[in-house]
This record gives C-alpha cells, sequence and structure tokens, in this order.
C-alpha cells in the first residue's frame, strides 16, 4: 500500500570532534556508521527529505528550561550549544512549515538533564529537548506539546523540568528502573500535585521486544495522546532499546523504532540516547528517516535480525499488559487524584537526592510547590550540592495566574543573599530570567 | 603547441595554444548526427598549413557521450545487484535488465552475506540467452570493499562481455547513485570506444604519435586511452570547457560567480579563491543523479531567447524558448528584442524589434523603450536573485564537525564574470549583486582553449582500518594488509603515493601534481569501553585547473 510521503527536515550533526572522553560511549565514532548508511542509501537525494546546518542555541534560550549553576554558560560548550541548536533549528523548519517534520539526528543527548542543572548526568548537559520546548513555546505561542520518551533509559531530566507542567505531557517508556540507570520512573510518578497526568512512566521489563513496544504505544501512549490533544508531539529518540545495546537489555528492533514512529508521527523527532553504533543504529535511523517521509521501510533490517530469537516470554507480556491496565486506570481517575494527594495543605514539598554521574557530584534538593487549580503552579528550589554551591530558584509557569505571580515576585524579592551563592528568577510566561 | 578541439551543441571550435596563447581558432558547425565528422573537420581546418611536429598534445572536449544519452543511443545493459538490507529495492532505477543476488557488504566494508554461485550461474544464463554484453556489477557499500563487484564479475567475465563495476567510478557513497553510474558507463562503453578508435586512427594518419586527452566533466583531462574504462567521467564536458575556458581567459583568482548566459538559459558557476566548485555529490545527466565528479553549474531557464510576455501586470521571461528573436525572423518578443529596441545589440532588425516590444509596451502603459528598459531590468534581476541563492545554498551546506560549523566558512563573491551573447547584461546584475563585473576576452571560442589548458585530475578514496588491519582504495580497486599503529599520516603518505601513479597514468604532467587533501578523518574504534582501533578516511585530489604556461608550450 502506498503511503503518504511527507516533507521530512534531517538535522544531522555528528559532531565528529567531540567527546565525553576518550574510550566514553558518547565518542566521535558515535553517528560514523549512520552516517555512512544515510548516504549509502542516498536518503538525501529524496526530494522529499531536506538537510539542515544546525543553529546554535543561546544563553537565553538555555535559560528558559534550566537553571544552570553557576550559570549556562560556564555549563556548556559549544557542542551543547549546537546539539540544542539542531533541536531548535527541526523545531523551525516544522514550525514555518518548510517541512512536515523533523529529526534532529544531533549528539550530545539531553534528557538526563534536570531543571537545576550542577553539572553533567546520564551523558547530558543540558536538556535539549525541554530547550526546544520552550524555544516553541516562546517564539510559536503554542501550549500544549507531548514528548515521548522512547529511549531505553527513563527520561528523568525530562520528567523533572515538566513534573509540574500540565501542558506538557512527559511520557517516557524505559527499561525497569530496578534493573538499569537513572533507577527512576515508575507508574506511581505520575506527575505534580497540579499536574497530575501529564507524567506518565511505562517501565517494560528487560528482553521486552517489538511485540511489549507497539503493544503500550497502541493501548497507553496513542489513546493518552488522543485525549490530551498536543498541538506537537516530540519523539525523544533515543536508540538504546535496540537487541544489540551494549548498555541495555531490551530486544526492540529498528522495524520496531520505524513502526513506531509511523504510527506516533511525531512531528518533530530528537536523538537521544543509543550505543550500538555499528549494529543498531545505521539501520535505525534510516527507518525512523523512512517512517517519518512516509517511504518504505520495509526492507530495512539488522544483518544479524531473527525475530523468533527476539521474541518475548509469555510472562513479560503479562507484566506489561497488567502494568498497562493499571497506567490507564491512573490516567482515566487523574482529575480525582489531586483531592487525595494535596488534602488542604497550600504547597506541597518534595524532597531529591540527585547524583551526576558524569561529574561525579551529589545535590540535595527541595522543591516546593504551590498548590493552583489555576495554573501549573509556583515552584521553589532550594537546592545544595556537595561541591559547595547552594542556590535558591523561583519559577513562574507557563500562563502564570495572578496569585502564583504576586507569590513568586515577594518571595524572590525576600529571599537573602547572604544564604546562597545565587537566588535565580524564571519566568516562563513573560520571558524574563534574573539572577542576583 | 596545444591543440584544443571543443564539440558544442551548434559549433565546434579549434584553438592553437602556445604559452597559454591563443595562437589560431577555427569554427565549423557541429553535425550533431555525427559528432566525429565535426571534430574531424575543424581539425583538419585548424592544422592545414601547420607543422604537426610543433604539436604537442592534443585534447578534446566531445558531446559524443551525453549525446548518445540524451539521443538515447546507448546498449542495453545488465545491472548485476548486491543490495542488502536497506532502501526497497523497488525504488531503484537500473532499468529493465536488474538481476538482485545476495550477497552484501556493510558500511565498514565487512562482508556480511557471500555471493551465491548458483544465483550468479542463473545471471549467466540469462546474459547468455538475451545476449547482453554490457553488464553493471554494483554492491551497496562495494566503495568500502570492492572484492564482492570483483569476484561477481570474475564469474561472469568472458571475452564477449564489458564491466561496469561501481567501485571503480567513484569512491563516494551513494548505492543508486553509483547504479546510475554504473549504467551510464555500461550503456555508452562500445559507442565511445568506437569514438575513440576513429579519434586515434585519424590521429595516428596526419599526426602521428602524439598523445591525445579527453576533458571530463570535473574540467581535467585524462588521456584517452585510460578514459576506455570510464567513458562516463567525459559526459557533460560541455559545461566543464566552458568554466576552464573562463579560467584561461579571465584569470580568476579570487572567490567569484560567473554566468554564460546562452539562448535557452543561464549558467550561474561559482570560484574558490579562482578554483571551480565541483557538484558535491556528482552531476546529474538527464534527470538522473550519478557520482560522476563534475563541475558545480546551475542552470535557469532564462536566455536571450527566452519567451517574454505580460501576465497579471507582471513581465514573465521564460523558462521556454518560442524561436529566436523576432528581430531575427522569430515570432515571440524575447529578451534579446529589447536589447535591439535600446541599441544594446545591433543584431537584426530594429523595426522588427520595436515591432514586437510594442504590445507588451502597451499592456504596461509604458513606451517601446521603457518598456524595452523594463524587461531587461527584470531578467537581470531574476538571474542575479538566482545568483544570491545558489550562494546561499553554496553557503548553508551541512558541516559535520563543531570545529568547521563555529568557523563558518563561507564563499563571499568578490566579482562577476559574464560570458554569452547578451552579456551587455552583466553591469545591471553585477550592480544588483553589489560586486564589480568583467567581461573576458575571446570568450568564443573559450570551451576549446579552456580544453586546451586544463590539466589532468583525478581522486582517490581511501579507508583504512586498523581493527580489520585493511586499506582499500576503491577507484584503484586496492585492498592492502596494514600494520594495527597504522596513522592517518600513513594513510594520506600511501594515498598520495597511490594518486600520484593514478595522475601519471591518466597522464598528468610529473611537475603539474598539486595535490589536496580534501577529507582526513579518523576516528578512535571504542567497544566496550576499550579503544580497538582506528578508522581513517582520507581523500586526496587533483583538482581542476590550468597548466602552467611552461606546459602549454
Ligand atoms: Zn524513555
Ligand atoms: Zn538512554
Ligand atoms: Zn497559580
Amino acid at each position: 500500500m502506498p503511503k503518504k510521503e511527507k516533507t521530512t527536515g534531517l538535522i544531522f550533526f555528528p559532531a565528529f570532534d567531540w567527546a565525553i572522553s576518550e574510550t566514553h560511549p558518547e565518542r566521535e565514532e558515535r553517528l560514523l556508521y549512520t552516517q555512512d548508511q544515510v548516504l549509502e542509501e542516498g536518503l538525501l537525494d529524496f526530494d522529499n527529505i531536506k538537510e539542515f546546518k544546525p543553529g546554535i542555541a543561546t544563553y537565553a534560550d538555555i535559560n528558559r528550561a534550566h537553571i544552570c549553576v553557576p550559570d549556562a554558560q560556564r555549563l556548556t560548550t559549544p557542542s551543547h550549544l549546537i546539539s540544542a541548536g539542531g533541536a531548535i533549528t527541526a523545531a523551525q523548519k516544522v514550525l514555518t512549515g518548510e517541512v512536515d517534520n523533523a529529526f534532529a539526528l544531533v549528539r550530545p543527548p539531553g534528557h538526563h538533564s534536570m531543571l537545576v542543572a550542577h553539572g553533567a548526568r546520564g551523558f547530558c548537559n543540558i536538556n535539549i529537548e525541554a530547550v526546544m520546548v520552550e524555544y516553541i513555546r516562546h517564539t510559536f505561542g503554542i501550549k500544549r506539546i507531548a514528548i515521548v520518551d522512547t529511549d531505553c533509559h527513563h527520561g528523568d531530566g525530562t520528567q523533572d523540568i515538566y513534573w509540574n507542567d500540565p501542558d506538557v505531557l512527559c511520557i517516557s517508556l524505559h527499561q525497569d528502573g530496578r534493573t538499569l540507570y537513572p533507577g527512576t520512573g515508575f507508574v506511581e510518578d505520575f506527575g505534580g500535585p497540579n499536574a497530575l497526568g501529564a507524567t506518565i512512566n511505562i517501565p517494560l521489563p528487560p528482553h521486552t521486544s517489538d511485540e511489549g513496544f507497539l503493544y503500550v504505544l497502541d493501548r497507553v501512549i496513542l489513546p493518552i495522546l488522543d485525549e490530551f490533544k498536543p498541538e506537537i508531539i516530540i519523539n525523544s529518540a533515543g536508540q538504546d532499546n535496540h537487541y544489540s545495546d551494549p548498555i541495555t537489555d531490551m530486544r526492540f528492533s529498528a522495524q520496531g523504532y520505524a513502526l513506531l514512529n509511523e504510527k506516533l508521527a511525531p512531528d518533530i523527532a530528537v536523538l537521544e540516547g543509543g550505543y550500538s553504533i555499528e549494529k543498531a543504529l545505521p539501520y535505525i535511523n534510516v527507518g525512523i528517516i523512512l517512517a517519518m517521509a512516509g517511504l518504505d521501510y520495509s526492507n530495512v533490517r539488522e544483518p544479524d535480525y531473527n525475530a523468533e530469537q527476539l521474541r518475548q516470554s509469555a510472562d513479560i507480556t503479562g507484566i506489561i499488559e497488567k502494568e498497562v491496565q493499571n497506567i490507564m486506570n491512573m490516567w482515566k481517575r487523574r482529575s480525582k487524584l489531586k483531592a487525595q494527594i494535596t488534602g488542604a495543605a497550600h504547597y506541597i514539598r518534595r524532597d531529591k537526592n540527585i547524583y551526576y554521574d558524569t561529574d561525579n557530584i551529589m545535590e540535595k534538593q527541595k522543591e516546593t510547590v504551590r498548590v493552583c487549580s489555576d495554573c501549573g503552579g509556583l515552584v521553589m528550589i532550594d537546592s545544595a550540592a556537595d561541591n559547595g554551591k547552594k542556590i535558591f530558584a523561583v519559577i513562574l509557569p507557563n500562563q502564570c495566574c495572578p496569585q502564583c505571580r504576586k507569590d513568586g515576585e515577594d518571595f524572590f524579592g525576600r529571599v537573602s543573599n547572604a544564604l546562597y551563592d545565587h537566588v535565580y528568577f524564571q519566568d516562563r510566561e513573560k520571558d524574563i530570567f534574573i539572577v542576583k | 603547441m596545444i591543440l584544443g578541439i571543443d564539440v558544442g551543441g551548434t559549433h565546434t571550435d579549434a584553438v592553437l595554444v602556445e604559452n597559454s596563447i591563443l595562437k589560431k581558432k577555427v569554427k565549423v558547425p557541429t553535425d550533431n548526427a555525427n559528432i566525429l565528422s565535426s571534430l574531424l573537420a575543424a581539425a583538419q581546418k585548424i592544422i592545414a598549413d601547420e607543422n604537426m611536429r610543433n604539436i604537442k598534445r592534443i585534447v578534446l572536449s566531445t558531446t559524443v557521450s551525453t549525446n548518445a544519452i540524451i539521443q538515447n543511443k546507448i546498449d542495453r545493459v545488465a545491472m548485476v545487484l548486491l543490495g542488502g538490507p536497506g532502501l526497497n529495492p523497488a525504488t531503484l532505477n537500473p532499468g529493465k535488465d536488474a538481476f538482485f543476488m545476495s550477497g552484501y557488504i556493510n558500511h565498514r566494508g565487512v562482508e556480511i552475506q557471500t555471493v551465491n554461485k548458483d544465483e550468479i550461474e542463473q545471471i549467466n544464463q540469462n546474459l547468455q540467452r538475451e545476449n547482453i554484453r554490457q553488464i553493471g556489477v554494483v554492491g551497496k557499500f562495494s566503495s568500502r570493499n570492492p572484492q564482492q563487484e570483483l569476484r561477481v564479475a570474475h564469474i561472469l567475465g568472458n571475452d564477449q562481455r564489458q564491466f561496469s563495476l561501481g567501485h571503480r567510478l567513484s569512491g563516494r557513497l551513494n548505492f543508486p547513485r553509483r547504479i546510475a553510474t554504473s549504467y551510464l558507463n555500461a550503456a555508452i562503453n562500445s559507442i565511445y570506444e568506437n569514438f575513440v578508435y576513429e579519434v586515434k586512427k585519424f590521429v595516428g594518419k596526419v599526426a602521428g604519435d602524439i598523445p591525445v586527452y579527453i576533458l571530463k566533466a570535473d574540467g581535467g583531462t585524462i588521456l584517452i586511452d585510460q578514459s576506455l574504462s570510464c567513458p562516463v567521467q567525459t559526459i557533460h564536458s560541455g559545461p566543464a570547457a566552458s568554466i576552464m575556458g573562463l579560467l584561461a581567459t579571465a584569470q580568476i583568482r579570487e572567490d567569484a560567480v560567473a554566468l554564460d548566459i546562452g539562448g535557452t538559459t543561464t549558467d550561474i558557476s561559482v570560484f574558490a579563491a579562482g578554483d571551480p566548485l565541483l557538484e558535491p555529490n556528482g552531476i546529474t545527466i538527464n534527470g538522473q543523479k550519478t557520482l560522476i565528479r563534475g563541475l558545480y553549474t546551475k542552470s535557469i531557464g532564462i536566455g536571450g531567447d527566452s519567451s517574454v510576455r505580460i501576465e497579471n501586470g507582471n513581465i514573465c521571461i521564460g523558462p521556454e524558448r518560442m524561436g529566436p528573436a523576432v528581430a531575427l525572423g522569430g515570432e515571440i518578443p524575447t529578451p534579446t528584442d529589447a536589447m535591439i529596441v535600446l541599441d544594446i545589440s545591433a543584431l537584426g532588425s530594429k523595426q522588427k524589434a520595436m515591432d514586437a516590444i510594442a504590445p507588451l509596451a502597451q499592456k504596461m502603459n509604458l513606451d517601446v523603450v521603457s518598456a524595452a528598459r523594463s524587461i531587461l531590468d527584470k531578467m537581470a534581476a531574476i538571474i542575479a536573485d538566482s545568483v544570491k541563492l545558489v550562494m546561499e545554498e553554496i553557503n548553508s551546506k551541512p558541516v559535520y564537525t563543531i570545529h568547521e560549523l563555529l568557523e563558518g566558512k563561507t564563499i563571499n563573491p568578490k566579482k562577476l564574470y559574464v560570458v554569452g551573447g547578451p552579456s551587455a547584461l552583466a553591469p545591471d546584475i553585477a550592480g544588483l549583486l553589489g560586486y564589480p563585473y568583467k567581461i573576458p576576452e575571446h570568450s568564443e571560442v573559450a570551451n576549446a582553449l579552456g580544453a586546451a589548458l586544463a590539466r589532468t585530475t583525478t581522486e582517490i578514496t581511501l579507508l583504512a582500518d586498523t581493527e580489520k588491519r585493511e586499506l582499500i582504495i576503491s577507484e584503484e580497486g586496492t585492498v592492502m594488509k596494514i600494520p594495527g599503529n597504522f596513522t592517518l599520516e600513513d594513510a594520506i603518505s600511501v594515498g598520495k603515493t597511490v594518486l600520484k601513479e593514478r595522475a601519471a597514468k591518466h597522464g598528468a604532467d610529473q611537475n603539474d601534481m598539486v595535490m589536496e587533501v580534501t577529507e582526513a578523518q579518523e576516528f578512535n574504534m571504542i567497544r566496550d569501553f576499550c579503544k580497538t582501533g582506528k578508522n581513517i578516511r582520507v581523500k586526496i585530489q587533483i583538482k581542476p585547473g590550468l597548466i602552467s604556461a611552461i606546459d602549454s608550450r
């Protein structure tokens, strides 16, 4: 059956001159064979596939999504600015109508970077999807956005940034946190008090294969997207669910990835992890590009692909089916959950310990959110890292209500510099960023 | 002295050049049904009273290959394809005699699936039955490991058959383009062979043993015998001759743009510090994208004979040509008529030109002279806009390293070179672009001059993989063992040696081999947190350019 062709933008930036360290998996070579395969298949000769050069993100772009400690300049290198810039370019091309959808094949990745960033964790310094999402909201006035994190690791950074935001739906599917870094992302993690159901976690057992992934796509992701009605869908497209990935334990295939992208039909896909750089990435990426462009991907497969060997066990199928029921039950009750959770409290506090594995920093965080029925709620964060940095941040949400705004401005005025290295004020609605 | 001949669409020009100076030129009409006869006629005419012993080399630029393809005078070609996984083979366009067989090589040049002898035997019987003698063999990633293509050709080989192997024609990646390139090469093989035979017979008779070169699409020359294995490289030598002609007549040293304004089209070419730009992937011929190395030209559908009309109050020019200018006996007004009205051109009948522009002037509410001016302004604006677009496209070409992205190297034209009939538009176009212009001399035989003075070019693509301990040079079919401690410097040095030999074989002057490393990348291969080897990629070329004045004696 001929599919409907779409014009697909490709922002390809393999950063051939950048690695975290000499033998780190996030290395120069990572997208080399993907580039080889894309070139050899002649994908760039298709009239409906267009390649674009990435832009370079500004510090202002980053400050819309993060509280960088001490500042965005010292937390990033050009590689991060280009990677986030590539994601922004993808969004620009889609939202100005130059292409129907776009894939930012950029590195380094970003989905483990949280709202407050003291350093790098999980190979990520800044969250490139979040920087892009805030750019989209700021530039194109789009309100409702869905991010589907198909990376094998829990998209904990993205979840953290949008935990209290009812307008950004974050769905992450990942290998069960009890068996893989970062060890989070359980079904019960369902969003902040004002944004319940805007965070959906779908942990999957190790050895889940195409069948399981596509099952949760059909039974959870697509139905929830249907109800949420986002204006745009973003695929945080990690490729480490692949059966050959060296640092994970799943059994997803190139065909599975392509089909998932065809069904999900993301407006923008942004590359995240994926370290089987020879056996998986070339095929997965060709599959995703073809699927996004509405071209035939039926012949894209890994040389050693064997569906029979990869089939998931009946146990796994059972676990996934039960979990899907759980999630959908919670989703249906999401509006009733708020009263149960907040009770009579005006503010809800969450304490977090965050470890920056890449930079070896330990952070203790107190996040306080104002319980609000009119907006995502004022958020305040008190954060101390074991490198001695201590900061306080006041964050006003998009479409902030007058009361949250007033309280937030008051708090920012009152917090004393004497207790903190820096005090930050991030107003996402008015695009104001102040540090004192 | 060098004898240069350019067979163009309408004229065949011949020049004799000594010390880079034009000594003599002749022009004869081209008979497109018989390119060879036009070529020989021009040659006869120019060497009539010359002492043949003074001629040291002959360089030809001909449309023989291009015409064979455009006029579809090509041989039946069987394509044997080793596709592996990836794009659906149904999206490929290998012609009707295509055989897909098992066996493939991956991106690192590792053989993943071997070829199947039974399948090859079946293909063999098919070829026998259909009596197909031109055969293209193309594998996915064959430029990363030529051995499967070689093996298939070896098994199928007999003295009736000629093979066009994908890896020999280009070291670049792009399977669909490799297929098209190999197909075209096979399709023109025998017609080209016949052409070479006739040329050599003629030269042998009149001049004895002097070297004959052919101009390629990349603006470089190759010895005619060497060109027999890759006739496809001589496709599109016309635009190449024109660009080399510009170099020969205009001494371009800076970033520049050149326009060749013809009857129906205007060709835009671009120079970076005086070097003509190459197409990044390969040229497109007859709508087919290939891997044939060629000089960059962008053709736009506007020229002196383009039709001019008024649509919704706007002046529209081209892209179609409806015959010559009215002043020259045509029926539809053209920019040439406008130029005649304005006395910029003295061709044809001025009255007829006035009459042709008059109805347009009426629609524009202008007098005839102002209308003519408006038409030319519009034409200049269209061309200038196209040039800006071309520059934008070239300068926004993606790069893949942080260094290159931050450096942001761009081409910024400092001068506009204009050749062709309506070059009178040059001041207007240059004005719109904001840089000065120059109209080079001798432009009526520039193509032949360009061919005569072009140097021999060639390129090699080298892949060294120290984990596999193997080095491959696609264009030469080289597969070589290397030690585990082989470095990028080693690769460049091996590459230069091979390139030098290849260039000499193709006819390059030992003293005129300016080698340029166009790509040199080295990647540590990391497996499980350990360095297991290096993946080294090098491209070296002898870039297109002119031979030195000394060598052109
Ligand atoms: Zn995930
Ligand atoms: Zn991951
Ligand atoms: Zn509020």
